[in-house]
């Protein structure tokens, strides 16, 4: 440690510290722009020069390592001196708008302008003026006059985001921040720029002009998108949501969002709100009130039961929902006597809940994640469907982490990835028990017998030999392996190579309350159907919470035909969706207008509470929930607030953690390719993988209508590689017909070689595709 | 875009650095590409981009900063011509002058005809020989007297007319670069 | 001692450029003036790299590039021990306004520099080498492509040298257009395929140069002289100049005088026998101002100039520095308002634009000459230009900033009273002649 002085005091610090840095944790602030915690030193604003004793002149605080003995000065004459000459000099060429500006009220510029600008502008000469940008339709650029130049987006987009999307060109006074000629910033974590701009160049495009800072009043809350659960400032004028901020927690989002997170808040003030519940009868919708809604409900499901007995009923819950709503959900449904209740509604193979140990986690805090040495990534398409989570890998991997990717396709996570295998789905199991053969023998330790026969390949034997170094190691499963047709199997082949490896074994998990709705019990828990064999044998009367039949399942045909066919399917939704297929809406609360709370990855519990009203007759879903139990007359549906049913799931931290296990004990089984021609129809088979994009990936997001103007918004297209596009005989860019399950969708074909020879890539959750039979699984494809 | 001529001249260039370093290349590969295309239009830089495995910002960065890369379309001759003081002092500004006349336009203009981009340079480094100019990036003169001027200006212009030079101005559209 | 008349005439004392005709460049030539004797010897005796180092040191050699670092010291600063990768780099980037003199050295005499890199590659124990050339002397690139590739042929340059256990991978790297890359830092980012932003230091190249690996630059004709004392000695360099100033010094001198060019004199020499060397004034006028370390150096009065001696230390007296030694002379026509302008615009040019002082700085610099010269100017400006330039000198990250504001300094400082005549009148204080 180091002894040091700043302004009097005394302190001790580790080598390498920034003078800037020893001063924070003494409370001690010097102003500065281009600094940030977060960000590699650019040392360019020089707004935060000080002095400090035996140099010659003032230094930049940002870039100064500290020295034994260094005694610094930050408020003396000289380091003001310097201060107020950097600041009139920013202030030269800066257009003094701030009563139009965006930024106006939250700009660092006219923070610090007030304590070191002067009052009368010794500057004659005319101010530059910078050319707007169009950056597209998340970032504004109107502005770029009043960019200073701290390149914070520059260094954002080359570290945080893993691309350089942002740069400076021309020199000098010339120097301009553009993406490239023409080219928008396509970033999933694009937001965070405009909460590093220290001034207003780069500001919200859906946000600009409709408030100023100070009309808007700041509540917490926790993301309701993936399975992050990113700490959020939503800010709300009136009755309305504004804008959605980041609020910093570094055990969890640390001090970023992704745009997700930041944009999606859109769709709640949008067209699409269902603000009345609503009733079809003899085909015709109709608006009625609650009474009549609830009466409806009550009168079918009780019917039903009667009818056909309590297991014709089942409820399929979004992990999208709070922890409460699937707490009542699960409560209401077993109420009536079935345990036909889920909420891994993408998942596909269920064979192995038998033998599951617990609920699937994370394995480990988040911030974890930042300290691992090994990692492999099993079929996931991390950058899109866990943001953060690839942001924290991206850092760690720069420092040396060997990050190793397991997959379907060959995505580009903008990771440093060291070792990759891709291999089509139906040898997924068996690349990933090459690598448990190649761990083995790596270690010294006998294979599983199961796995007998089968030789490693060269990029699964690097994948396994990456694992004999380093100590903290993981192996996590992303919602691609999840909701793979031979999940159970590559679960306990991963569990298998955790144990040779030493690897904590973890679960990405796919949504905001992914382990919170199976910890409220919606899973079956006594012989009760899963979701799959729910719309595989279908049901009577449906419950469906928070998901839309089109997008949310891992068969949409099926979940269409279950849901239309049925009795009764009353959905709780805070959209206006599945007009086909339902018979009742009950405008329920989205995350913004009701309290409750998700559990994230790491077994976190984060509540929150309403941050506007209700918009129209919508109501909180648990409470909507609450009253029909107490309308079936079922027991335990007095909560009087979400608290106390949350008391009712769990009571507290460690009785959630005790629940928490990804161990299997499946036995391992050796790996079998499944044909792949399945009578799917006429034309060349090829296997399907489907990611889920990620601004159509929930029912909140796919209606964000920014979001829906980004480049990873534009239609799904047939991907595939140009081999298997040659023996269709189609060109890139030309139309493919392609059949699954008795659907069939006519499509854009794109060559890309970053998908293996015999597969097609194609997203799920789009209109364009929702008539195909599910994510996974055998398809034919043929020139349209 | 990169022509096979192109490429193997960046390939030379990438032997000069270690393999995992092929940005070092931008800069001559630039320079070709701009030889052979007579600027640098976006799909040339993303086209270099790609080949140097590049974010395309980056070489648009590159581009954009150093002076010598043109980022319009020129006349088939740029002819640059130091103006800083050394050169000042011995003649530069009479020399610029006495071109400005002669070929019609002013700095950062293009001959209607297409022929010559007229452009004012930075210190060259050959202040001993003022004036000086350069043309087409590659060809330094000096010592550039009036006499000396006309001459230049007919041998290139003659030299436009065989269809030397680079190309990139299209007169037909009469490209006046400001 | 007059060079005979088909040999470029550097002067008397010439010992770097003595015997250069333009066209005896060739390695063969080389090696017919001594060249590469130094770098076989060395090898065959496997000198210790320390003994070239202090030999270096001994000759008081100090950098050519402009900030006069004395290259013994630095050359010591490279990590020893390190596993790697370590880097050589000829900073050949010539830029300042008034220098030429690396440029005649390249095309003229290429070998000895790339003797030099190779020597000072094995006292650094470094094995990678670039050369980087100033964008706008093609062609003197392409003769130092056809050098590296004579001296690989060779056997001087690539693996084992001359069979030896020393390696040394040299590369020609040539710029496009900017000034700024004469600052090392800009340079090895240049190098990467960057923009040309200089670094802040710490780290400093010695230990994190190109690539992040340890890296030495040296000015152009730095190599070259370093080639001369390997063969020479330090102590034969030293005693060419004066203690603390060894060595001889190429200047450029251009501007008002009869006969521009460069003249390699010893240090020390005073600046009237240069003068005299360069023709005298031009048309026999009276001599008013010299800059004479290239266009960053503050200006000083022509009888201050008259009285001083072209060394490190004796220029710094005077209140100016050596700098890259080039030699601006302006005579009693010119304008120092109209000069200033044309220096200020260059650095507002030429700013690379990253720290605010120096991008801000600059066009407001400019900007106010600009008015002052267009008859537009306050005498509330003079102070203005002072304080705006105080406010940019040692604030910065690279010495831009400073070489943008001293000229300004010393134009005001010397000829204040010409500023004054401008704002007054609205028009020059001298008639200029063509
Ligand atoms: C703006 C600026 C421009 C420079 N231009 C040059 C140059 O053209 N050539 C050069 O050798 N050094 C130049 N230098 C100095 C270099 O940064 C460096 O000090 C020098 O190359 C070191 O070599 P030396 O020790 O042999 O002089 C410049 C410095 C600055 C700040
Ligand atoms: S002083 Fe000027 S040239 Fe140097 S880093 Fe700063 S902006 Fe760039
Ligand atoms: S914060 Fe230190 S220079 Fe910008």
């Amino acid at each position: 440690m180091l002894n040091i002085e700043i302004d009097g005091k005394a302190t001790q610090v580790a080598p390498g510290t920034s003078v800037i840095e020893a001063a924070i944790a003494l409370d001690i602030y010097i102003p500065h722009f281009c600094y940030h915690k977060k960000l590699s030193i650019a040392a360019n604003c020089r707004m935060c020069l000080v002095e400090v004793e035996k140099a010659p002149k003032p230094l930049p605080a940002c870039a100064t390592p500290v020295t034994e003995g260094m005694k610094v000065h930050t408020a003396s004459p000289l380091a003001v001196g310097a201060q107020k000459g950097v600041m009139e000099f920013l202030l030269i060429n800066h257009p003094l708008d701030c009563p139009i500006c965006d930024q106006g009220g939250e700009c660092q510029l006219q923070d610090l302008a007030v304590g070191y600008g002067a009052s009368a502008s010794r500057y004659l000469e005319a101010k530059r003026v910078v050319f707007h940008k169009d950056l597209g339709p998340l970032i504004s650029a109107e502005e770029m006059t009043r960019c200073i130049q701290c390149t914070r987006c520059i260094r954002f987009s080359q570290e945080i985001g893993g691309y350089m999307e942002f740069g400076m060109i021309n020199r000098g006074e010339h120097a301009e921040i553009v993406s490239f000629v023409g080219k928008t910033i396509d970033s999933e974590l694009s937001g965070n720029t405009i909460d590093l701009c220290p001034v207003g160049a780069l500001t919200s495009k859906p946000f600009r002009f409709t408030a100023r800072t100070w009309e808007l009043s700041r509540r917490k809350s926790v993301s309701p998108h993936d399975s992050l659960g990113s700490n959020l400032v939503v800010q709300v004028k009136g009755d309305r949501v504004m804008r959605v901020l980041p609020l910093e927690n570094e055990a969890i989002n640390e001090c970023w969002i992704s745009d997700k997170d930041r944009f999606s808040y859109d769709a709640l003030n949008g067209p699409e709100r269902l603000r009345t519940p609503r009733i079809r009868q003899g085909g015709q919708w109709q608006d009625v009130d609650w009474p009549t809604a609830l009466d409806f409900v009550v009168q079918g499901l009780s019917d039903i039961v009667a009818r056909h007995g309590a297991p014709a009923l089942g409820a399929l819950v979004s992990p999208h929902a709070t922890l409460e709503e699937a707490a009542l959900a699960a409560r209401l449904v077993r109420g009536l006597g079935s345990d036909n209740i889920d909420s891994r509604l993408r998942q596909s193979d269920f064979r192995g809940d038998a033998h599951a140990a617990g609920i699937p986690w994370l394995g480990m805090p988040v911030a974890e994640v930042s300290t691992l040495e090994r990692v492999l990534v099993v079929g996931s398409f991390l950058r899109k469907d866990h943001p953060l989570v690839a942001q924290r890998l991206r850092q760690v991997a720069r420092k040396g982490t060997v990050v190793s990717m397991l997959h379907s396709v060959d995505d580009d996570w903008l990771i440093k990835v060291a070792h990759k295998s891709i291999v089509a789905p139906s040898a997924l199991v068996s690349s990933l028990a090459g690598v448990v053969v190649a761990a083995a023998a790596a270690r010294g330790v006998a294979a599983p017998a199961a796995f007998a026969g089968i030789a490693p390949t060269v990029a699964e034997k690097a994948i396994a030999e990456a694992f004999t170094e380093g100590k903290r190691a993981a192996i996590f499963l992303g919602n691609y392996a999840v909701q793979h047709a031979d999940f159970a199997q590559l679960h306990a082949a991963a569990q298998a190579l955790a144990q040779i490896t030493g690897a904590t074994l973890g679960f990405l998990t796919e949504a905001a309350n992914s382990v919170g709705a199976q910890l409220a019990g919606a899973v079956p828990q006594a012989g009760g159907m899963n979701a799959a064999a729910m719309l595989a044998e279908p049901r009577k009367a449906y419950l469906v919470l928070h998901a839309e039949a089109d997008y949310d399942f891992a068969r949409p045909q099926a979940a269409r035909a279950a849901f239309r066919n049925a009795e009764l399917t009353v959905v709780l939704t805070p959209f206006a969706q599945g007009l086909d297929d339902a018979d009742v809406l009950l405008p329920v609360s989205p995350f913004t207008e009701t309290a409750g709370s998700f559990v994230n990855c790491e077994g976190r519990l984060q509540d929150f509470h309403g941050v506007v009203k209700p918009a129209g007759d919508t109501r909180p879903g648990w409470k909507v929930l609450r009253v029909l139990g107490t309308l079936l007359k079922l027991p335990g549906f007095d909560a009087e607030a979400a608290t106390d049913v949350r008391a009712l799931v769990t009571s507290g931290a460690a009785d959630l953690m005790a629940k928490l296990d990804n161990g299997t004990r499946l036995a391992l089984s050796a790996p079998v390719a499944a044909p792949v021609d399945a009578g799917q129809g006429p034309g060349t088979p090829a296997e399907r993988v489907a990611d889920v994009p990620i601004y159509f990936a929930d029912p909140l997001v796919r209606r964000s209508r920014p979001l829906a103007l980004t480049v990873d918004s534009r239609p799904p297209t047939a991907r595939m590689h140009a081999s298997l596009l040659a023996t269709l005989g189609v060109k890139d860019g030309g139309e493919v017909r392609v059949r699954q399950g008795g659907g069939e969708a006519v499509l854009t074909a794109t060559a890309d070689a970053a998908v293996p020879p015999g597969v097609l890539r194609l997203a799920a959750a789009h209109p364009s595709t929702s008539h195909l039979d599910g994510l996974s699984g055998p398809v034919t494809l043929e020139r349209a | 875009m990169l022509s096979a001529d192109l490429t193997r001249k960046i390939d030379r260039e990438l032997t000069k650095y270690p393999p995992d370093q092929k940005q070092s290349a931008v800069m001559a590969a630039l320079g070709y590409a701009q030889d052979e295309h007579g600027w640098l239009s976006t799909d040339l830089m993303d086209a270099v981009a790609r080949y140097l495995d590049m974010p395309p910002v980056a070489v648009y960065e590159v581009a954009s900063f150093y002076t010598m890369y043109n980022m319009r379309p020129q006349g088939r001759f740029k002819v640059t011509i130091c103006t800083n003081l050394p050169c000042a002092l011995s003649g530069a500004n009479a020399a610029a002058n006495h071109l400005k006349e002669k070929l019609g336009v002013d700095f950062n203009e293009t001959t209607a005809d297409g022929k010559f981009t007229l452009k004012e340079g930075e210190c060259m480094g050959a202040c001993g020989d003022a004036p000086v100019l350069l043309v087409n990036d590659r060809r330094m003169c000096g010592h550039m007297s009036h006499a000396k001027l006309d001459e230049l200006v007919g041998e290139l212009s003659a030299a436009a007319d065989r269809g030397e030079g680079r190309p990139g101005f299209d007169p037909e559209h009469g490209i006046h670069v400001k | 001692m007059n060079a005979p008349s088909e040999f470029l005439d550097y002067g008397p004392d010439a010992v770097l450029m003595a015997g250069l005709t333009g066209s005896n460049w060739r390695l063969k030539d080389y090696e017919a003036r001594g060249g590469y004797e130094a770098l076989r010897r060395i090898l065959a005796e496997k000198t210790p790299p320390e003994d070239i180092i202090a030999e270096m040191k001994k000759s008081a050699l100090r950098g050519r590039g402009g900030a006069g670092f004395p290259t013994g010291l630095k050359w010591s600063f490279m990590p020893k021990n390190y596993v790697g990768d370590k880097y050589v780099v000829c900073n050949s980037d010539e830029g300042e306004p008034g220098t030429f003199k690396d440029r005649d050295i390249l095309r003229y005499n290429p070998h000895a520099v790339i003797e030099g890199m190779a020597i000072g590659a094995y006292a650094m124990r470094a094995n990678r080498g670039y050369n980087y050339i100033h964008g706008e002397i093609w062609d003197t690139y392409l003769r130092c492509e056809e050098a590296v590739e004579e001296a690989y042929a060779a056997g001087l340059l690539g693996a084992n040298i001359l069979g030896s256990d020393f390696s040394f991978h040299l590369y020609n790297h040539h710029g496009f257009g900017a000034y700024i890359c004469g600052e090392e830092t800009a340079l090895l980012e240049s190098i990467e395929g960057k923009k040309g932003q200089p670094r802040f230091k710490p780290p400093f190249p010695a230990s994190f140069g190109v690539y992040g690996k340890p890296t030495t630059i040296n000015n152009t004709e730095t190599f070259a002289a370093a080639a001369w004392i390997a063969r020479h000695g330090g102590e034969a360099f030293l005693n060419l100049g004066r203690p603390n100033n060894g060595g001889t010094k190429i200047f450029s001198v251009s501007g008002d005088v009869a006969r521009p060019g460069n003249f390699e004199v010893k240090l020390g020499t005073p600046f009237a026998t240069l003068l005299e060397m360069a023709g005298g004034m031009r048309d026999g006028r009276p001599l008013k101002a010299c800059i004479p370390g290239g266009s960053s150096m503050p200006v000083l009065p022509g009888e201050i100039m008259l009285q001083t001696d072209m060394d490190y230390d004796s220029i710094a007296k005077a209140g100016s520095m050596l700098g890259s030694g080039a030699v601006i002379v302006m005579n009693d026509t010119r304008c120092m308002v109209r000069s200033l302008l044309r220096l200020s615009y260059f650095y507002f040019e030429e700013s690379c634009g990253q720290c605010t002082p120096c991008r801000e700085g600059t066009g407001w610099l400019w900007r106010m000459v600009h008015r002052i010269e267009h008859g537009e100017g306050r005498m509330e400006d003079l102070d203005v230009l002072n304080s705006v330039s105080d406010n940019i000198i040692g604030r910065t990250i690279c010495a831009l900033g400073d070489a943008a504001a001293m000229p300004v300094k010393s134009f005001i400082k010397h000829f204040r009273d010409e500023f004054a005549y401008h704002i007054e009148h609205k028009r020059c204080l001298v008639d200029p002649y063509v």
